[in-house]
């Protein structure tokens, strides 16, 4: 890790620190969304089944929303054009947000994680390829928000990409219907979409404790995405402007 | 062409003249710029006008596929205070931005003997844009630790540039509870961390009292005594009077490019506001 990169992380954390509100938030809410999950359907087996796949979703969700504020509020404060004109790198800059932001994603998991299984959520596989799963998802988030801002001139607009980029995803991942049961265009959106990849890899691990090429696949086709859209979060990045 | 060199006579007279400043203004400040200088070459007097920091041969800028800047032909004498003087929407910012480096441009615009944009550039030049560029959910400390550790600023630079604006005593406060003025001079200091040679500041006084507005153009003066060159703009044309080197501007065109003493008798004007009408109403 380049200094600059370090220094971005310990610059973003400390704005979190600052901002005592947003932490809670994020810290609190998958995991108070988990306990309404879980009485919403009065049933340990319902909740079992489904809860894997939302503690894949949560994440991705509040880290894309989180990441695309703070990213336009960079790019419109001018910080982002001052950063610019400065040796640090576009790497510098998206890799030291990610990390910031992912250390409070996996705290924010492993919250929601404990409060599930407190909840009887029935975890056969291991505790921490699931916790991989679901950090991978949030750090999804992060680089798919990263991208995402560069589309956006205010914060207003920063916040209707959410429902554009992530309620198609949610709905064709296979939480509603099952992926294989679709119509063929359907199921091919759903084949290019990575949440529909994360949602399997996490049901893989909380009913099988056999970890297979399939989940390998699944891991490594979510990491392609976060990697891709990092690059393209990147290219958005603009040293000099028209 | 009005963009045209000032002949070295008038440069050397400038320079006398600015001897006044070094010795009166921010002595501290001035001791720690001047053993960073060290032996190079810009504390030097009786270099020739020629030496520019920034020079402009046919630069024209266009934004949203209208024209900003018409083929400008400029200069900005290195180790002494340049004012970019114009109203509002004539350009100024699109200027200094293209000399910053983060403005597409066409023509020739060499900053500090490489063309502008180069990265090499990204440690010489000090920017700060006309809203200030800070976080305001860290501290005045933490915006400027995270500078420096960008630039790879020693952590004494803090302490450095903190005197210079005069906010030491407020490097723990949070920026967003600052006022306008002081976030500004925030700003500033982030410009000042590392070892720019060039400071490109955007109107850096705009809504400041009359007080520090003095206090900052000191600085500003006590910067260029120690060899830093400055283009500082501003659309308050009595700030002009504090300048060595003046670039007026009008709708994108450089309208006259010379020290305000020169201006002020060229144009037979009483003072550059006059000047400045008096060049409107030759270039109308």
């Amino acid at each position: 890790m380049t200094a600059p990169t370090a220094a971005t992380t310990r610059r973003v954390l400390l704005q979190l620190r600052h901002d005592p509100r947003t932490v809670v938030l994020l810290l609190a809410v998958p995991a108070v969304l988990m306990v309404l999950l879980r009485y919403v359907f009065d049933s340990r087996q319902q909740f079992s089944a489904i809860a894997p796949s939302l503690l894949g979703i949560f994440p991705f969700l509040l880290m894309f929303l989180v990441t695309s504020i703070t990213t336009l509020r960079e790019r419109s404060s001018g910080t982002l054009e001052r950063l610019m004109t400065t040796p640090l790198g576009k790497l510098d800059l998206l890799v030291g947000y990610a990390l910031a932001f992912s250390l409070v994603a996996i705290l924010s998991v492993v919250a929601a994680i404990g409060v599930s299984v407190a909840l009887g959520l029935h975890l056969v596989g291991s505790f921490w390829w699931l916790l991989l799963i679901t950090g991978l998802d949030a750090l999804l988030g992060i680089a798919t928000g990263l991208f995402a801002s560069a589309f956006a001139r205010t914060e207003f607009q920063a916040i209707q990409l959410m429902p554009v980029v992530v309620l198609p995803q949610l709905l064709l991942c296979g939480l509603f219907h099952p992926r294989g049961e679709m119509a063929t265009v359907l199921r091919w959106a759903s084949d290019v979409l990575p949440v529909s990849y994360a949602v399997e890899a996490l049901q893989t691990v909380a009913r099988s404790s056999h970890i297979g090429g399939d989940y390998v696949r699944d891991l490594l086709v979510v990491l392609a995405f976060v990697v891709g859209a990092l690059a393209l979060g990147a290219a958005t990045l603009r040293r000099r402007t028209a | 062409m009005l963009g045209r060199h000032a002949e070295p006579g008038c440069a050397t007279r400038n320079i006398e003249r600015n001897a006044g400043p070094l010795v009166s203004s921010l002595q501290a400040a001035t001791k720690v710029r001047t053993s960073r200088a060290g032996n190079s070459a810009w504390g030097c007097a009786n270099r020739p006008m020629t030496n520019s920091v920034v020079e402009a041969r046919g630069l024209r800028v266009a934004r949203g596929g209208v024209e900003i800047l018409h083929s400008l032909d400029f200069a900005v004498p290195s180790g002494q205070v340049t004012g970019l003087l114009g109203p509002s929407g004539c350009g100024k910012t699109t200027l200094i931005r293209a000399i910053a480096g983060t403005q597409r441009l066409d023509g020739d615009l060499s900053v500090l003997d490489r063309p502008a944009g180069d990265p090499v550039l990204r440690r010489s030049i000090g920017y700060a844009a006309q809203s200030a560029a800070v976080y305001v959910d860290l501290t005045v400390a933490q915006n400027l630790r995270y500078f420096a550790d960008v630039l790879g600023a020693p952590a004494s630079d803090l302490d450095r540039v903190l005197d210079i604006v005069d906010l030491g005593a407020h490097r723990d406060r949070l920026v967003g509870r600052m006022s306008g003025g002081e976030r500004s001079r925030v700003s500033l200091a982030i410009a000042l961390l590392g070892t720019p040679r060039l400071l490109l500041l955007d109107e850096p006084t705009v809504g400041l009292d009359p007080v520090l507005r003095n206090q900052l153009w000191h600085t500003f003066r006590s910067l260029a005594a120690d060899g830093m060159s400055l283009l500082v703009s501003s659309h308050v044309m009595d700030e002009a009077q504090r300048c060595d080197q003046l670039l007026l501007m009008r709708e994108g065109i450089v309208l006259a490019q010379e020290a305000p003493t020169a201006l002020c008798e060229r144009t037979h004007a009483a003072d550059i506001e006059q000047a400045f009408l008096i060049l409107i109403g030759d270039a109308a």
